[in-house]
């Protein structure tokens, strides 16, 4: 079962996750979107959006950098397990608190608020739910981290989120022993990977960073110099 | 010198009577869908009035629009790209629904399932929304209709700039006009250049703005960006949508069905040639005033034989340079100037020009002693302020808008003259720098309006630029099934490659 969960359950949440977003974008583009409902109920949006935004991206390239980087390459920059763990538990502690703090905002108001309830679908809500179970789990896992500051325990989820996408069928075994509340953090956190196509998530790939390569500010399109003359 | 055509419009505002047909038949035919309950594509304003959404001419407050740098650059008003990106998760000038009015419906249904009662059954109000009851509506698409509310509610009105406005409070001096108002498919439009997804483009063809549907992520930046309030947020969909123009009917040479359906017969739509090349240059002029004059400055001479050589050389369709050379936009806006841009300080260089309108003379008591300047009223005397039309159509600016109404008394007496004494009064003409025959066509064109003079709408050529033969056997509009006319790459999963050319982005 611990196999199943952390060694193939990863590969089926990423697949569906890459697949289906694919096919999304392919087939349905008209449902890609950020489904924003400020133009209904700006109030406790704006500082719950920031707030949930902000925390959830610092907390998110946080993970991506610190589990994916490899080892060696922290030992060779000087940086020790313990500043590392140190580092993680401060910085992903304070923007937990605020994606905490944000997404309790948006989901009062989501909620609560016969505008947006009734605007709201079974997904946006139910994933909005499930990143804030997710939020308290990781800022959960702070107390456990704290009685082991020396980042070895750290180490762990970096052999195993490495073991995974270097495809080494062992990987899961490098978490076998971790606490519990990790190991939950875990299993929603790729239950998220796995429903994220089929969400509002999806509007996180779509960082329009091309506006600021596209020249100027305005854009016109053309039928003469279509790609096919 | 980069030649590009514009369907314009021009809107003769002193022959609007009110009566809101336009705006219905476009709410039938476009935004009778949910999430866009509330937004009205065309809609008719009482001016003095704060509008829908209410203060929508107020930049200070919305920051819509373009603002001209200390260094002469120009940019959003809500910001830079950097700034428009940082406010991506919540955006601070977006007006909220309530700004609008919370979209509703009736009971109707009570009216025939109600009981017995001893009093008369009503239909209440629920909100389309929530479908919860509404206690009071606080707000709807034409609040302010016929000078509806407090005058001091309505003096808001932004075109009070420098005005002293508690006079017209009074009964005897106030006043009143229309404002239709819809997408003005801007040369500069700011909409676009909010858009962080590159969702709105303009269509080099015609000039319409439009939103790729599929592109849009719903960033909710081109809602605040447009300083005409009149890109709307679907929220049901989750996208924007704003006035297409009725771009299918355009395509096909008629006119829009706001246009066609209009009683008063007050709208023209032509085609105006324009230089590319300029638009940044009079869109950053310096000053405000100078925006209506700079705007003109773009417009090219369809009968330049220059132009005409320069625009055949770039592909703008005989037809089209016929239609310009006929456009009763050209005719308005440049011949006789009595066609303005709404709001040219904000900078898009809009193109829905309006006609101001003719008022009575401000006090008919006084109307025999003062105001008359020779034959004709004096326009600065009329009931609606010179001022304030120039606040609205010229940046404050009142010689332009006087010489219109001038132009525009002129053709009334020369034309009384003509047909009630018989006489061809050269002189009145020519007082307002016109000529008789000059008069004569404004009149046809202006007060008698015939369908073929109001709209010179040359089709569009899809043949020079795809295979008809590719689009037959499609299926309109949609795309999902494999029949759509809509797609020209292949599919990932399957579907034919279609060699059809949709249009792509050029600079």
């Amino acid at each position: 079962m611990h196999n199943f969960l952390f060694g193939i359950y990863p590969y089926i949440a990423l697949s569906v996750l890459l697949i289906g977003s694919i096919a999304r974008y392919e087939r349905d583009p008209f449902t890609w979107k950020s489904s924003s409902s400020q133009l209904l109920r700006r109030k406790q949006l704006v500082i719950g959006s920031v707030l949930f935004h902000v925390g959830v991206l610092v907390i998110f390239f946080g993970h991506l950098v610190g589990l994916l980087t490899p080892i060696w390459v922290f030992d060779a920059i000087g940086i020790s397990h313990g500043a590392k763990q140190l580092l993680a538990v401060i910085a992903g502690g304070i923007a937990g608190i605020m994606a905490l703090i944000g997404g309790g905002m948006l989901l009062q108001r989501r909620l609560n608020d016969p505008r947006i309830r009734q605007t709201s679908s079974f997904a946006d809500i139910a994933i909005l739910v499930l990143l804030i179970a997710q939020l308290l789990l990781g800022v959960g896992t702070i107390f456990v981290s704290l009685q082991h500051l020396d980042g070895h325990e750290m180490t762990k989820f970096m052999s195993w989120a490495q073991g995974i996408f270097t495809f080494q069928s062992d990987a899961a075994d490098h978490i076998a022993d971790v606490a519990l509340l990790f190991k939950l953090h875990l299993f929603l956190g790729l239950t998220i990977f796995l429903v994220f196509p089929f969400t509002r998530l999806v509007h996180m790939l779509s960082v329009p960073l091309r506006y600021f390569t596209r020249p100027g500010y305005q854009i016109v399109r053309s039928r003469r110099n279509g790609p096919a003359e | 010198m980069k030649v590009r055509a514009q369907i314009g419009m021009v809107l003769n505002l002193d022959k609007c009577i009110g009566c809101h047909t336009c705006s219905v038949t476009c709410k039938n035919v476009w935004t009778s869908r949910d999430g866009v309950e509330y937004a009205w594509f065309n809609n008719v304003e009482t001016k003095p009035g704060t509008g829908y959404p209410t203060d929508w001419e107020n930049q200070a407050r919305w920051n819509g629009g373009w603002e001209r740098t200390r260094s002469g650059k120009l940019q959003p008003k809500q910001g830079g790209k950097w700034r428009i990106l940082a406010n991506i998760f919540a955006n601070p000038d977006l007006p909220e629904i309530d700004d609008y009015y919370e979209p509703f419906d009736f009971d109707y249904d009570h009216l025939k399932s109600a009981p017995e009662m001893k009093a008369f059954p009503t239909a209440r109000p629920r909100s389309k929304i929530t479908g919860e009851r509404i206690e009071k509506i606080e707000k709807g698409p034409n609040w302010e209709e016929i000078l509806g509310g407090e005058f001091s509610k309505r003096s808001a009105d932004y075109n009070f700039e420098g005005i002293q406005k508690e006079i017209y409070g009074e009964y005897e001096n106030t006043f009143m006009m229309y404002l239709p108002r819809l997408c003005e498919h801007c040369l500069n439009p700011a909409c676009v250049a909010s858009c962080p997804s590159g969702a709105i483009y303009k269509r080099e063809e015609d000039g319409i703005v439009l939103i790729d549907q599929e592109k849009c992520r719903g960033w909710r930046m081109c809602v605040s960006g447009c300083p005409y309030k009149k890109v709307y947020y679907n929220w049901s969909t989750g996208k924007s949508e704003k006035c297409t123009l009725c771009y299918p009917r355009i395509e096909s040479g008629n006119p829009t069905v706001c246009s066609e359906t209009c009683v008063g017969r007050i709208r023209y739509l032509g085609v105006m040639l324009y230089d590319a090349d300029k638009i940044d240059q009079a869109a950053g002029a310096a000053e405000t005033t100078d925006l209506y004059d700079a705007q003109l400055g773009v417009f090219l001479d369809p009968n330049d034989p220059a132009v005409i050589k320069a625009a055949q050389e770039q592909g703008i369709p005989q037809d089209w340079l016929k239609a310009a050379q006929e456009s009763p936009i050209w005719k308005m806006a440049m011949d006789w100037k009595v066609a303005f841009p709404l709001h040219p300080e904000y900078r898009t260089l809009p193109m829905v020009w309006y006609i101001p309108p003719l008022s009575p003379i401000q006090n008919a008591a006084e109307a025999g002693a003062i105001g008359v300047d020779g034959a004709m009223p004096d326009v600065r005397n009329l009931r609606i302020p010179l001022k304030y039309l120039a606040n609205m159509l010229t940046a404050g600016d009142e010689a332009p808008v006087a010489t219109a109404l001038e132009r525009m008394l002129a053709m009334r007496a020369y034309m009384r003259a003509k047909t009630v004494d018989g006489v061809i009064d050269e002189g009145l003409a020519t007082r307002v720098g016109l000529s008789g025959r000059m008069i004569e066509d404004m009149y046809k064109i202006m007060a008698l309006a015939d369908y073929e003079d109001r709209f010179v709408i040359p089709t569009t050529h899809r043949e020079q630029v795809e295979e008809a033969y590719d689009l037959r056997g499609g299926c309109g509009f949609t795309d999902g099934n494999g029949c759509s006319t809509g797609v020209s790459k292949g599919s990932l999963f399957g579907g034919s490659k279609k060699p059809l050319k949709m249009p792509s982005e050029v600079m």
